[in-house]
Formats: C-alpha cells, sequence, structure tokens
C-alpha cells in the first residue's frame, strides 16, 4: 500500500509516514506563477465582514492587488426620518445609527440642537452624559475586540469580550431601562436621573472592567498568534489617514495625538484628568495597542465624574423645551412617574395642556445650521443639524466615523494577503448601522 | 423598487379635495395681497434671491389644505434668510477671511455671503470659484484646512438655489472650524468635485450625489452609494414623494408623513 503524497517506510515501531510535502518547487518548475487573477466577492453576509459589509477583491494567488467596498446595505433612511419627527424624538431614530455607540449619537445631536437654541445644560447633566460616553466607549471597543478576535480566530477574546461588554450593558440598563436603542440623552438634558445606589454600583464595574483587561493583557498581548496576525497588517500612515478622513484611533496609532476631547473640548472634557495614547506603528496592532490604552484612560474618567457628581437638576430649567414628565423605572419599565401622573390627571389642568402640548407639538428652534463634533469610540462623529424654524429637523447629516474610515480600506489592504483583509477590516472596527445610516 | 413610490390616493377623496380647494384659494388671496410690499421687501435687491434660505411658511397646523384647526392658519412666516455678517466677524473669523483673501486673489468674486452664526464661519462660495477657495484653504500657511471633516446636502426647497452642498473644514494646525457651502439649482446641479483636494470627499460627494442628485464633476466614479444602484430618484430633496401605508381596513390608508397633520 503506497501513498504517492505520503511515502512510507517500516520501522521498528511500525509504520512511518512521512508527511514533509515541499515538492512544490518540482511541481512549478517550469511555470510563472501570477497569472491567476481572482476577483473574489466577500459578502455582504459573511461572518468575518463586520456586519453587512460587501469586499470585492481581486486577487493574484494570495496577494490582494484591488479592494473595493460596497456599502449600504442596512440604510434605513434615519436622517430622512428625523425630518418628519420632532426635535426631541429624533434622538430615537439617531440612537439607532451607530448601535454600538448611541449615547455618542445622541449626544452629538443634542449638541447639535442645543447649539441652535442658545441654551446651556445643567452641570449634572452634563457630567451624566459624560460618564455614560464613557462607559459606553467601553463597550464599543469590548464588541471590536470581541468580533475582531472572532473573525481571527480568536473565540476566548470572543467569549471574553461579549461578557464583559454585557457588564456594561447592565450598566446602561440600570440606568436608562434600555440595553441598547436608550433614547436617554434629550435635548437639554438627559431623561432621567441616575437611580439610587448607581455609585456603588458603577465602582463595582470599574473594579471588574479592571480585572478584565488584566486577563485581556494575558490572553492577548503576548499571544504569538494574535501579535502575528495583527503587526505589520493593514498599515496606514498619518498623511494618508487625514487625505482620507480618517480619524479616531487610527489615526492615533498611526502617530498623531488628535483627540477632540483634548483638542476642541466639549461638555468641559477639558476638565477631566487623563491621557490620549498613541503608538506610532500605524498597523492593525498599534489600533490593538490604542483601543486598549484608551479603554483604561475611560476608566479614569468615569472615576473622575463619579467623583464630581453633585445633587442637581437632570434637565434644563425651561418648561419650553424640557420633557415635562419626570420619567421614572416602573415595573413595567420606564414610564411617567407616578407623581406627575396624579398632577396632570388631577390636580392642575395647566400643566394636563402644557404636557400635552409640548409632547405632541414639541418645541421651535430658531432657525439656522450648525456642526458639532464628538469623539466617538471611531473617530470624528459629527452632526449637522439645520432648523428652518419649525417643530421638526430641516436636515439632519451624521458625519460617520465608520462610513468615512471605511474609505482607508484599500489603502491597508492592496498589496497583501487576503487574510490579512481580515485583520485590516476588523481593526476599523465599522459598524455598518452608523456606516449606512 | 425602480420607480419612487406613488402616493396612495383615497377612493373618496373628493370631499377632501373640496375642502383643500377652498383653503388654496383664500391662502392665494391673502398673497396676492401680501406679495408686492413685504415679500419683495425681504428679499431685497435682485441679487440677494440665492441668499434665502427658507420658504415662506403659513398656518400653525399641518400642510395646506388638510384643514388647519389651529386657528393660526393666517399666520405667515417669512423665509429664513442668514444675514451677512460684518466685519469685525469676531474670534478668529476674521484672520481666516484676511488670509484667503491674500491666497486666492479671486476672494471678493468667489465669496457671495460671509456668515457668521452661533459661533461659526460660513463662506458662500460660487462653484466656479471652489476649487480655487478649496485650494487656497487647504495649502495656504496661513490657513492649513487639512481635512474635510463632512460633505452633506441640504435641500432647501422654494429658494431659487436650492441644492446646497456643505463642506465642514477642520484645520488640525491651527485648531480651527469654518463651513463652505456652494448653491446650485435642481436644473443645473454642478458642482466641480474636491475628490482631488481631499480624497476623503470621495464617498461623502457620492453620498450627496445618491441622496440630492448634487451631480460632483470631476469625480472618479459618481455612482449611488447607499441607496440600490437602480433607483430612481433623490430620496433626501424635499420634493421627493413619500409612500403611505395602507392598512387592511376598508382600504384606508396611513397618509405619507408629509401630509399628515403636524405642528409648524
Amino acid at each position: 500500500m503506497t501513498d504517492s503524497y505520503a511515502p512510507s517506510r517500516e520501522t521498528t515501531e511500525g509504520r512511518v509516514y512521512n508527511l514533509s510535502g515541499g515538492d512544490w518547487d518540482q511541481v512549478l518548475a517550469g511555470h510563472t506563477v501570477g497569472e491567476e487573477r481572482l476577483v473574489l466577492n466577500m459578502g455582504p453576509q459573511h461572518p468575518s465582514t463586520h456586519g453587512v459589509l460587501r469586499l470585492v477583491l481581486e486577487l493574484e494567488g494570495e496577494t490582494v492587488t484591488d479592494a473595493r467596498v460596497v456599502i449600504g446595505y442596512l440604510h434605513t433612511g434615519i436622517e430622512k426620518n428625523t425630518e418628519y419627527r420632532t426635535w426631541t424624538q429624533g434622538v430615537t431614530f439617531l440612537t439607532r445609527a451607530d448601535y454600538l455607540s448611541p449615547f455618542f449619537n445622541e449626544t452629538v445631536y443634542c449638541l447639535g440642537v442645543e447649539r441652535l437654541l442658545g441654551v446651556e445644560i445643567p452641570e449634572r447633566a452634563k457630567l451624566i452624559r459624560i460618564l455614560m460616553m464613557e462607559i459606553n466607549r467601553l463597550s464599543s471597543h469590548w464588541v471590536w475586540l470581541a468580533t475582531g478576535g472572532m473573525e481571527l480566530g480568536a473565540l476566548t477574546a470572543m467569549t471574553n469580550g461579549f461578557r464583559a461588554r454585557e457588564r456594561c450593558l447592565d450598566i446602561f440598563e440600570l440606568v436608562t431601562g434600555l440595553r441598547m436603542n436608550h433614547a436617554y440623552v434629550r435635548p437639554g438634558g438627559v431623561a432621567q436621573d441616575l437611580p439610587a445606589g448607581y455609585d456603588e454600583k458603577i465602582r463595582d464595574w470599574v473594579k471588574e472592567m479592571r480585572q478584565e483587561l488584566h486577563g485581556l493583557d494575558k490572553l492577548l498581548t503576548g499571544q504569538t498568534i494574535w501579535v502575528n496576525r495583527l503587526k505589520d497588517v493593514g498599515w496606514i500612515g498619518v498623511e494618508g489617514c487625514i487625505a482620507l478622513g480618517i480619524t479616531g484611533p487610527i489615526l492615533r496609532a498611526a502617530g498623531l495625538p488628535w483627540d477632540l476631547r483634548k483638542t476642541q473640548p466639549y461638555l468641559g472634557y477639558e476638565t477631566f484628568d487623563f491621557e490620549v495614547p498613541t503608538d506610532d506603528r500605524g498597523d492593525s496592532w498599534s489600533r490593538y495597542v490604542v483601543r486598549v490604552a484608551e479603554m483604561w484612560e475611560s476608566l479614569k474618567i468615569v472615576e473622575q465624574v463619579l467623583d464630581r457628581l453633585e445633587p442637581g437638576p437632570t434637565m434644563i430649567d425651561d418648561p419650553k423645551i424640557a420633557w415635562p414628565a419626570k420619567l421614572s423605572l416602573g415595573p413595567d419599565g420606564m414610564g411617567n412617574s407616578l407623581e406627575h401622573v396624579q398632577h396632570i390627571m388631577a390636580s392642575s389642568m395647566e400643566s394636563l395642556i402644557h404636557h400635552f402640548k409640548i409632547v405632541t407639538e414639541g418645541f421651535r428652534v430658531p432657525p439656522g445650521q450648525t456642526y458639532q463634533a464628538i469623539e466617538s469610540p471611531r473617530g470624528e462623529l459629527g452632526a449637522h443639524v439645520v432648523s428652518d424654524g419649525g417643530t421638526r429637523p430641516y436636515r439632519v447629516h451624521f458625519r460617520e466615523p465608520s462610513f468615512i474610515n471605511l474609505q482607508g480600506t484599500a489603502a491597508m489592504s492592496i498589496g497583501g494577503m487576503v487574510a490579512d483583509v481580515i485583520a485590516s477590516v476588523a481593526s476599523i472596527d465599522p459598524v455598518m448601522g452608523g456606516c449606512d445610516r | 423598487m425602480g420607480t419612487p413610490p406613488e402616493r396612495p390616493v383615497p377612493d373618496d377623496a373628493a370631499p377632501d379635495q373640496s375642502a383643500a380647494e377652498i383653503e388654496r384659494s383664500t391662502v392665494d388671496s391673502s398673497r396676492g395681497a401680501m406679495e408686492p410690499d413685504a415679500a419683495r421687501l425681504a428679499r431685497g435687491a435682485a441679487g440677494e434671491a440665492e441668499a434665502t434660505f427658507g420658504v415662506e411658511r403659513r398656518g400653525m397646523f399641518g400642510p395646506t389644505g388638510s384643514g388647519d384647526t389651529s386657528g393660526y392658519s393666517g399666520l405667515v412666516r417669512p423665509p429664513w434668510t442668514a444675514p451677512a455678517a460684518e466685519r469685525p466677524y469676531g474670534s478668529y473669523f476674521d484672520d481666516v477671511v484676511d488670509a484667503l483673501a491674500v491666497a486666492y486673489p479671486g476672494t471678493s468674486e468667489a465669496i457671495t455671503r460671509v456668515v457668521v452664526d452661533r459661533g461659526e464661519l460660513t463662506l458662500h462660495v460660487a462653484r466656479e470659484h471652489l476649487i480655487g477657495v478649496m485650494t487656497a484653504l487647504r495649502n495656504d500657511e496661513s490657513l492649513r484646512f487639512e481635512l474635510c471633516s463632512s460633505v452633506s446636502g441640504v435641500d432647501y426647497l422654494g429658494t431659487s438655489q436650492r441644492l446646497h452642498a456643505v463642506y465642514h473644514l477642520t484645520s488640525m494646525t491651527y485648531r480651527r472650524r469654518i463651513r463652505v457651502e456652494v448653491a446650485v439649482t435642481a436644473e443645473d446641479p454642478h458642482v466641480p468635485s474636491v475628490t482631488a483636494l481631499y480624497p476623503t470627499a470621495d464617498w461623502q460627494e457620492r453620498e450627496a450625489y445618491d441622496m440630492f442628485g448634487i451631480v460632483f464633476d470631476g469625480h472618479p466614479a459618481l455612482t449611488r452609494i447607499l441607496m440600490p444602484d437602480d433607483w430612481d430618484g433623490f430620496p433626501q430633496r424635499k420634493d421627493y414623494p413619500l409612500g403611505g401605508v395602507p392598512v387592511q381596513y376598508k382600504g384606508a390608508t396611513i397618509p405619507p408623513p408629509d401630509e399628515r397633520r403636524y405642528y409648524k
């Protein structure tokens, strides 16, 4: 019994097969490699393309010679929809755009509306927004790690990442009543105050996150496969980033410490003590290093917010803008608080009328336009908000970092191996819900 | 998918129609009386028409013709016009405009209007000068707007140059932001592409084309990006027909969002 691919020989231990291979030099001798051009379609339904992203790759053997990105499979018309809802209802749509960073979407839109209104929100509302955004930054980066790890075959990174992210969602649920799609940040402040016992729970969460981050460090940072899959893969430099408009961790991993929380602060970020992590390799590994370092920094900000929180209003003191009801978490979910319902139904007709008017009619925003930008987990998230003076937005445009950053796919993948395309796209961390809106 | 959704017309539309006719005739008569003085004064000189952004709005409740029960049907709100700023503009805005005038010789005719509103500077630029202005803004040492943060479209339906391409530029060197705005008509929606200056504008211009039908001349591949390739029409234009929702009860239909009653 002989096998031409596995020659065998008899030994005292029995028959030994030799599976060395290595005859490719002979097989290919006399042939020129590189005439095999293959156009490969990846996606939109593909476990490694990070959602409904479609890549059309042109391959020469295993080398990528061209890469095109096709998007739009998750377009839901969020921007158009906001034009037919009140200013407050707009939040409900926009929170679903980039579903992994809902608080950032809500906040940047509300900052735009507040700029158009020319109002200043209470200090406590600002701090709560920062608190929720920084917790959200962790949850978003955990999902990036989990999905990115899964795409590279690191399944434990996936299970650990989603486990840690679930802890973040627990905090979201505690504060807003919902794990995702919160619509918690509203024009004028936030929907409701922090619940009783928030301080202890969030501090416990911070401890837990530090443990998870240490576990992550042990699991991945020194692991040969993880390092080799990421190092020198998907390189892009500072010039390339700026030309392509790429911001966020990718730009910082290329070496430019551009973080809007520091460079053009909003909501009082300039008063917080935190670092902007950077790295100088500009490859997928640097992005991993920068994102993990950012998670540590976000925990520092969360602790500082907890130290600073003073009792006070969480919604602007202007009944013509503020949502009239105090919301509270009842046994059947979030809704108007019992005291408020009693007040408007039993004791004050004027309050009932006011409630009805402001909820159904909404408020008017003076005409004009504004552009507000904040640092989301993926880079500069901008909201171009236009008002015509009515009760509904005239136009809301989101400058989505996922949308812009995906333009870098070709620059990162061409010339590399097809397997590295996965690592590159994972390191961009695109969220298609935000990209396609 | 191929054609834009048609508005469903309810079978018993006749009574509504007549109510709408009555409403429209009253509105028209009042507009005829208004037009000569107030509206024309608001517009000012002949060349100022392009500076108008909003349209005149009448009534307070719902689309015209649906029966305004608010009691404010005679209310008229003038079109919204962003006032041209006067010097000093304040903040870093004077420096930017001065430096641009030095860097780009045609600035005086390129910039049709400078608006400073809510602490943000907007330069309204004539489209034939867009590339020159953007090149100067990007390259000049005292301007250095390296990053084109965002390109978006806005449709000011009812004005003469209704389609606006809006560019938000960021100077990472000086940490400044400005807005450059170009207005074109829907009949001639051509704007030069800035992709050669800012490669990041590639997809963003495609999106503005996809949603508003603004044609960016010189773009390497101006195709739809979010909507399917064979889609008709430009969905985010304000006159794009919106679909109603048929409900399974005696042929009833939920009207499209812009025909429902709402507060203006």
